[in-house]
């Protein structure tokens, strides 16, 4: 249930990015998702990949400050209040979210992706709801 | 216009007379009074009664601000506490102060430099002098301060920053006379001129400027800005503060006060006394001082020293202005900062490696200071709160420790080059040379 996240340290410079993506697509890994957090002099890349590990070690090799955080992805219907109803389990719960991002996948589902310190007990009260989370192969091989 | 003519025009025999009887003195002082001297002279074999003249400075040891360091606070005061009315404090190299002492006869001595240095700018009784310079641990503000009441002008203690304020006294007190930093004089300049001041209301006359390095540039830029002659001011606080010389109306350098300060011109590495009109590294003995005597104090400025009698007819040598440093300290915003400051910081962080690269540049006329941190892996978090607090810590710390705001940019690892032997850690963007 819980997903690999790699999250990548970057300089607010030009070319930086690309660098990265072409970095992965030489090594062979898939970007399920992503999202940068920007400030004036720096980014933070969150990144889902295929082969976490292998992206780990040859963006290090490549001088990036690599991290691995655990996140979980909530597998909804693409529709009005999805996201609210998901969302709301967790507030009653008393889960506070880091930081989320979403994709959609197709026409009828979409995927949250949420970072909060409480994981385990995320993924606890969702499947208490019966809400559908987001399994690791489903992104990427293990 | 001269302040002390008995002194400042003395006929140089007379004057190595003087600067011996006084040198003879002072090592007496410090033997019977220093331990840390009286040890160093006599591992050297030297005792008071040896040093007769002027010629035999040669033979004494020199005195580093690692010396200070390592006497922090009060190890090389050369009077009882009691005896001490003021200190003053500069940052130090890895977060002690170097602190300097002053009895009352000091404080007196240092108003009459400071005094003669105003009457080399002009400045009279008949004057009003807006002193800008910092007031509190550093000796801009008190120390142009008591020299300007003993001149016997109005003094206006409106200290640094504060721009409006000094901008409003500048028209509705008619200041004649201002002494600053250079760049903050540039700053307020181009202020008068952005708030489009009504410039008939600016009587400035003369501006006495130092504490930081400037340019020939800078000067005929303050001049056309502030409409007035602006002089060049030297000292530091181990040799007294602002005072130590000063240019004349002729400014073919700055007449040290040779008196109280002996200087001397060394080859840093060598540590041998060099002629005049050669560059090399400033050395001052400070003879006349009681609380905290200095002998051949090396201040890592880089000069030249001219005996030639100046044109306005004093005696005194004149130095140039110091093209360099023979250490890394850097002066910003008339803070001196070394890289090793920065290190400390970052070394008592745990979460820091000492991988740092200080960027000095000059923006609109103000000295910046920015200091790029790796972003090493084991303090990298995926939150950008975290990481803007981390930049904020540091920041902060470096703030408080230096003196000085410094902005911190986090870097990602391995960017900040890194060299065999001694590291580069500053680019200094301000063109001054």
């Amino acid at each position: 249930m819980i997903i690999r996240q790699l999250s990548v340290f970057l300089e607010n410079r030009a070319g930086r990015l690309t660098e990265l993506t072409g970095i992965l697509a030489d090594n062979d890994i898939n970007i399920s998702a992503f999202s940068i957090a920007d400030t004036t002099d720096f980014g933070i890349l969150r990144v889902i990949t295929g082969k976490p590990e292998l992206a780990e070690k040859v963006l290090k090799e490549r001088g990036f400050a690599v991290k691995i955080t655990e996140v979980i992805g909530i597998v909804m219907r693409n529709k009005p209040g999805a996201l609210h109803h998901a969302l709301q389990i967790l507030t009653d719960n008393g889960i506070s979210i880091e930081y989320m991002y979403a994709f959609a996948s197709g026409d009828d589902r979409a995927t949250a992706v949420i970072r909060t310190d409480t994981p385990q007990k995320a993924i606890e009260v969702l499947q208490l709801h019966e809400m559908e989370l987001l399994q690791a192969g489903d992104v990427y091989q293990i | 216009m001269i302040w002390n003519e008995y002194h400042e025009c003395m006929d140089r025999q007379r004057l190595t007379e003087l600067q011996g009887e006084r040198l003879r003195d002072m090592v007496e002082r410090i033997y019977f009074n220093v331990p840390f001297y009286r040890n160093k002279l006599q591992e050297m074999g030297i005792e008071p009664g040896d040093i007769r003249s002027i010629e035999d400075l040669k033979k004494l040891p020199f005195t580093t601000k690692q010396d200070l360091r390592d006497n922090y606070p009060f190890g090389l005061f050369a009077v009882p506490q009691h005896d001490v009315v003021r200190l003053h404090a500069s940052s130090g190299t890895t977060g002690k102060s170097t602190v300097v002492g002053y009895t009352h006869n000091d404080i007196l001595m240092w108003s009459e430099v400071v005094a003669r240095s105003l009457t080399m700018a002009g400045v009279t009784r008949d004057d009003i002098i807006q002193v800008a310079y910092g007031y509190g641990l550093f000796t801009g503000g008190l120390g142009l301060h008591y020299g300007a009441e003993k001149v016997g002008a109005s003094v206006i203690p409106i200290s640094g920053g504060n721009t409006k304020k000094q901008l409003q006294l500048l028209e509705d007190f008619g200041s004649t006379a201002i002494a600053c930093t250079p760049s903050y004089a540039a700053y307020l300049g181009e202020a008068i001129a952005e708030e489009k001041l009504d410039r008939s209301k600016i009587k400035l006359k003369a501006g006495i400027f130092g504490a930081e390095p400037w340019t020939e540039e800078m000067r005929t830029q303050i001049e056309q800005l502030l409409g007035l002659k602006a002089f060049d001011i030297y000292g530091l606080s181990e040799v007294i503060g602002p005072g130590v010389s000063m240019e004349c109306g002729f400014q073919h350098g700055m007449h040290v006060f040779e008196d109280h300060f002996i200087p001397e011109i060394i080859d840093p590495e060598t540590c041998e006394v060099l002629p005049y009109g050669t560059l090399g590294e400033l050395v001052f003995t400070t003879v006349t001082k009681e609380a905290m005597p200095l002998l051949r104090y090396r201040t890592r400025d880089l000069t030249r020293l001219h005996v030639e009698t100046c044109d306005c007819g004093r005696t005194l040598v004149r130095m140039e202005k110091c093209v360099g440093r023979s250490d890394d300290m850097l002066i910003i915003r008339g803070v001196n900062v070394f890289p090793s400051q920065v290190e400390s910081v970052l070394l008592e962080m745990s979460e820091t490696k000492p991988h740092y690269l200080l960027v000095v540049d000059r923006e609109n006329n103000l000295d910046t200071l920015e200091i790029q941190v790796e972003v090493e892996e084991q303090f990298f978090s995926d939150e950008v709160k975290e990481l803007e607090g981390l930049r904020k810590r540091i920041s902060g710390n470096l703030t408080s420790l230096l003196g000085l705001h410094a902005s911190v940019r986090l870097v990602e690892p391995g960017t900040i080059e890194r060299s065999q032997g001694k590291a580069q850690r500053v680019v200094d963007k301000r063109k001054l040379k």
